[in-house]
């Protein structure tokens, strides 16, 4: 507990009014513990400015959501039509709206960019994995928004694209119909659903989000940041007792965050006025149709954010199925053999795997598509344990480790463009080849991170001043 | 950064130029390019407007279109009451066709769709915007026999809608030679050979093509009423950016320019 302090005689009545609160709300100290006074490492590089951009763009969402839900009806019969609304008779309504449209997409370039920051840095290491984990719980909440959200318009491929994903909810063994008609509230797609969406889009998920967000950053500015050499800075202190390599967010990352900001803008303009539609990948052509229950689109695809998932999703048939089952083997064997366990431990595996293998093989490889495309978000919590790399940052680690990366990257932009794209013959084989890369790269970090010639890390960061 | 960004940057340009390769699109007549000065000739917008109340608004409605938004391309209301107003008398009211869509159902055996949004939902990334597809479309009609309304369509192959522009394009028909499959020599396909002209039509092509491209100019505009004043102002806007930037860019430097 702080104790009552006076102001000084001759303080400002600002200083006084600051007192007065300081000794009822712990302002000034929020301030500093979160911003003034939070010392950050001083080499950050570009890959740091997209945290407070998602910030940014978040407020940006909630601030038009708001307008938005002002004129929007959430009724299947009139949502399509308040939307147009909105476009031509509501005063501004069109800045909004695009501010809303680009706003989604953005927050996706931007959470992906500031995701694989974290991963090429070692971001989510000890002791920073419960930030990575609210980070990741935040992208969750950020699918759920965005799918939802996606309904609202009510146009043919918000319609059909809900319709194809909660039918995959039916392919759940056992409660599978149940669960998807409690997602739908009626046996397809319809007012129910689109109301449902709307109070999860408009107020719960957006409250998870909210809170996820302040965890995130509470917990970043207890642990403080991460920074590319992936130097703890708080090992070398100097006589004051902060980090030597570490500044004051304010003013430095302020005034750095603006310009960031700026730059940031300048390219959201640039598409909000002058190619809202983003290509046809921001708002589809198919979009601009209303909803029609008879009428499925002769192709169905999610939003560009989505697309890597629904290629796995589309890639798990009966042999990608069967490359699984031996994928299982093969790891079972390799445990057994390698893997150094007990008499019981063997035994475990083995049950296990047999386990595994019988259970792919009984349920519809549909189902396992669901558990694919979900798994591959749910492996990201995984990560700080799945590291096993001697050192945090890329810069140090061994040369082939940056190709392995790209060779992720790579292939995660491709079942992207894949998940796109109307199913073909030669585009599955990528895509197959595509999720065991993505499952491949995660599953069996705990041993290729270790593999190689590591090289020395500074003490100090290094830093060319500007 | 440094020694990271050229490789990642080098393996998405890589990664781009793969999935653009893969896109090649086949299959079906490709769009010509839509004349796109039109969209900033007030004098074509009007005249779309015109074209559009007396050959489409019979059947097709644009219902999120309000008729005095027409003031935006420069007409007046008495303007809009006297030459524009023919299903309605309030000019605050949407452009809604009196046809009844259950008899359009009987009649031409599907509801005519509402042509508010059509130029915004025919883009295509492999053929060309919604405008180069409206501007292809109302330009291939000919004569088809084997058709309930005797009317084909190149663009839009079986099209329940007959040329009703008829009239100022005047009949064609469309000759087609039998050519081998390039991907499989044991089938052959039909190749369109072009036009021949059966009787005249009130405008010649020269004429007809600046008609239609009027109206789909129109057609483009009451997709989006607000596009040009969204340009207009994103010019503004990005100007205001442009310069903030290079404001805070060299704000920036002068905080960072002590830290050593």
């Amino acid at each position: 507990m702080a104790e009552f302090r006076e102001a000084p005689a001759n303080a400002t009545a600002g200083e006084k009014l600051l007192n007065w609160v300081d000794n009822r709300f712990p302002l000034t100290k929020l301030w500093n513990d979160q911003w003034g006074q939070y010392y950050a490492p001083k080499n950050f590089n570009f890959w740091y400015i997209f945290g407070s951009l998602a910030m940014l763009v978040l407020v940006i969402q909630i601030v038009t959501g708001i307008f938005l839900v002002m004129n929007y009806k959430p009724d299947a019969a009139l949502a399509f039509a308040s939307v147009e609304y909105i476009m031509r008779d509501v005063p501004g309504g069109w800045i909004i709206r695009y501010m809303h449209s680009t706003g989604a997409s953005a927050f996706f370039i931007v959470v992906y960019l500031h995701m694989f920051r974290g991963l090429i840095y070692g971001s989510y290491r000890k002791p920073r994995e419960l930030i990575w984990i609210f980070g990741c719980g935040i992208f969750l909440c950020l699918m759920a928004e965005a799918f939802m959200g996606y309904l609202l318009p009510w146009g043919q491929m918000s319609y059909w694209g809900a319709q194809v994903i909660v039918n995959l909810f039916s392919a759940v063994p056992f409660i599978g119909n149940d669960l998807s008609l409690l997602i739908r509230g009626d046996y397809v797609v319809g007012d129910a659903t689109l109301n449902r969406f709307f109070s999860f889009h408009v107020i719960a998920v957006p409250l998870v989000l909210l809170g996820l967000v302040v965890a995130h950053l509470i917990a970043l500015h207890e642990v403080g940041s991460n920074n590319p050499d992936g130097v703890e800075v708080k090992a070398k202190r100097g006589p004051d007792g902060h980090p030597l390599d570490a500044i004051p967010s304010h003013p430095y990352y302020t005034v750095h965050d603006i310009f960031g900001v700026s730059v940031f803008l300048l390219i959201f303009s640039a598409v909000m006025f002058f190619a809202p539609e983003g290509g046809g990948y921001f708002l589809e052509p198919n979009n601009f149709i209303e909803a029609n229950p008879l009428k499925t689109p002769s192709h169905i695809a999610p939003v560009w954010y989505f697309t890597p998932y629904y290629s796995m999703l589309r890639a798990t048939t009966d042999v990608m199925v069967n490359i699984l089952c031996g994928a299982v083997a093969i790891g079972a064997i390799l445990g057994v053999l390698r893997g150094g366990f007990g008499a019981t431990g063997k035994v475990v595996l083995v049950v296990a795997a047999v386990v595994a293998g019988f259970l792919l093989k009984t349920f519809d490889p549909k189902f396992w598509g669901v558990v694919v495309m979900g798994g591959a978000v749910i492996i990201l919590f995984f990560l700080p344990w799945l590291d096993r790399s001697l050192v945090k940052s890329i810069r140090y680690r061994p040369g082939w480790h940056k190709y392995l990366y790209g060779v992720f990257v790579f292939f995660f932009v491709i079942l992207g463009y894949l998940g796109s794209q109307p199913p073909s013959a030669g585009g599955n084989v990528v895509s197959q080849i595509g999720t065991l890369v993505y499952f491949g790269f995660f599953l069996l970090m705990p041993w290729w991170s270790r593999i190689g010639t590591f090289k020395p890390v500074p003490d100090r960061v290094t830093f060319a001043a500007h | 950064m440094k020694r990271f960004l050229p490789k990642f940057v080098l393996s998405l340009l890589v990664a781009f130029g793969f999935a653009a390769g893969a896109s090649a699109n086949e299959g079906g007549y490709a769009w010509d390019k839509f004349p796109t000065e039109k969209m900033s000739d007030i004098a074509a917008l009007q005249s779309g407007a015109k074209l559009f109340v007396n050959y489409c608004l019979n059947c097709h409605s644009a219902s999120y279109m309000r008729y005095n938004r027409m003031k935006d391309i420069g007409l007046t209301d008495d303007q809009i009451k006297k030459n524009l107003l023919f299903a309605t008398d309030k000019v605050g009211d949407v452009m809604k066709t009196n046809f009844d869509p259950k008899q359009a159902k009987d009649w031409l055996g599907t509801t005519p769709p509402d042509l508010s949004l059509i130029a915004r939902s025919r883009y295509d990334i492999g053929m060309g915007s919604g405008a180069d597809y409206l501007y292809t479309y109302l330009r291939t009609y000919y004569r088809d026999d084997t058709k309930a309304t005797g009317w084909n369509n190149l663009a839009f192959p079986d099209v329940a809608m007959p040329n009703v522009l008829w009239e100022l394009q005047g009949q064609r028909a469309a000759k087609f030679v039998e050519e081998k499959d390039h991907h499989d020599p044991s089938k052959k396909i039909h190749v369109f050979a072009g036009f021949e002209q059966l009787t005249p039509g009130k405008l010649d092509e020269q004429g007809y093509n600046e008609a239609v491209a009027d109206l789909v100019a129109y057609l483009q505009w009451i997709g989006e009423p607000a596009q040009a004043k969204r340009t207009q102002i994103g010019v503004w806007v990005l100007i205001f950016l442009a310069m903030l930037t290079l404001f805070t860019w060299r704000l920036n430097a002068a905080y960072w320019k002590d830290v050593k």
